[in-house]
């Protein structure tokens, strides 16, 4: 609503006005439930070694984000796309590979993929994958106006 | 329980608590009002000097607070006004001096016989802001549009709410349109949008105000300057008044989303 009404009423916002609103919000969602920006990304890689024991993710497209509607209303929002799975995926190959930062999924690697599925149900899962990420945000800190 | 008090704070140093102090006292008394200002900020008193009455100083708030003075006796009568009073800070002493029961004894007392106490509260979180805060019914956070003003109003103000002693209410001090209007500069809608409080004043940045401190002469008092008038509308909010807000090329919109914010709560 607040930037439905900046648009509407305004002024244009460009310069170091804008960069300071920008900065401040970030540094008090972070003040606000005393959480510094490094806790958060430790936190983020903890949700995600957890999650990825149990379903194999998107890793590209998670996003796990602090949003604030004021000083007393915080929230962890997580978006974590899940990729199709018709074959479960080996418990050692996850605990692995959850680690490394490689780009393929997290919990499978290349070779697995063309072994467990049919070709077409590969394309699927991609597709299905893309179309959860369309409306998600760029980056990890999203500031929901 | 008579008189009502009123602390001024802002976590952030050097935003104008003092100015603001100073020129809201002046103003309630131009208005008629019996009024009390009380420096807490011991061990750096300011406010006796933005006032023009620090040779006058006998006895300090911790002579009061330790008995070696009479409340009476420690009050510094205004130059102009008949009914307003400083009580200034001990300069040689620390915040630890005084304790908040200390704050709250002193203010009962001072309620009975006047319409306003005011307190200017030191910068900071610790024993002195706790101070300045435990007797307040009302409390003002003075804050620049700038970051790291803006972070510590922030800080303050979760601290107010936490002590019950909250929503509290918003000066905005030093704002420079020109500056906003180029988009250099927080606007005053900027900081309600990242705050969420009610605004009770927004002060434009104005020259007098280092005139007003050079001479001890409180900006409120020159009818030439904007940022006397602001406080002046301030202080007129202060007692209940509904005081339409001064023109500073804000953005319109802006002021219907006050209302609206204050309608709702």
């Amino acid at each position: 609503m607040t930037s439905l009404l900046n648009r509407l009423f305004g002024r244009p916002r460009k310069g170091s006005g804008k960069t300071a609103k920008d900065r401040l919000r970030f540094v008090l969602q972070h003040d606000r439930i005393n959480l510094p920006p490094e806790r958060l990304e430790e936190m983020k890689r903890d949700i995600l070694a957890v999650i990825v024991k149990y379903v194999v993710v998107d890793k590209d497209r998670v996003e796990i984000a602090l949003e604030q509607r004021d000083r007393n209303h915080s929230k962890i929002v997580a978006e974590i796309p899940v990729v199709k799975q018709t074959v479960p995926p080996s418990p050692e190959i996850n605990m692995d590979s959850h680690e490394n930062n490689s780009d393929t999924p997290v919990g499978e690697t290349e070779d697995s993929v063309d072994e467990g599925k049919p070709a077409d149900s590969d394309a699927e899962a991609a597709a299905i994958a893309s179309d959860d990420g369309e409306d998600t945000d760029e980056g990890g800190n999203k500031n929901k106006k | 329980m008579g008189g009502k008090v009123v602390t001024v704070t802002s976590g952030k140093g050097g935003v104008g608590k003092t100015t603001a102090t100073a020129n809201l006292g002046i103003s309630l008394a131009n208005l008629g009002k019996k009024v009390v200002v009380i420096d807490a900020d011991i061990g750096l008193r300011n406010l006796d000097v933005i006032m023009g009455l620090e040779n006058r100083i006998v006895y300090d708030l911790v002579d009061v607070v330790e008995g070696r003075a009479k409340l009476r006796q420690a009050m510094i009568k205004h130059k102009k006004f008949e009914d307003l009073f400083l009580i200034p800070a001990a300069q040689t002493r620390d915040k630890m001096a005084v304790s908040p029961k200390d704050m709250v004894e002193l203010t009962d007392k001072l309620r009975e016989e006047h319409d306003y106490v005011i307190i200017d509260s030191p910068a900071g979180i610790e024993r002195g802001f706790r101070n300045a805060l435990e007797p307040a019914d009302e409390v003002l956070i003075v804050t620049n549009p700038e970051v790291s003003a803006v972070r510590d109003a922030d800080r303050i103000i979760g601290l107010i709410e936490a002590a019950d002693k909250g929503p509290g209410r918003l000066i905005i001090n030093r704002l420079k349109t020109e500056m906003v209007n180029k988009g250099e500069m927080l606007s005053a809608e900027d900081v309600f949008d990242i705050l969420s409080l009610e605004i009770i004043g927004i002060i434009p940045e104005d020259e007098f105000v280092l005139s007003a401190s050079n001479s001890g002469v409180p900006v409120t008092l020159n009818e030439g300057s904007r940022a006397g008038m602001a406080f002046t509308n301030v202080a007129r909010r202060i007692t209940g008044e509904d005081v339409p807000f001064m023109n500073l090329d804000e953005n319109p919109g802006f002021f219907k989303r006050l209302m609206r914010f204050l309608d709702g709560r």
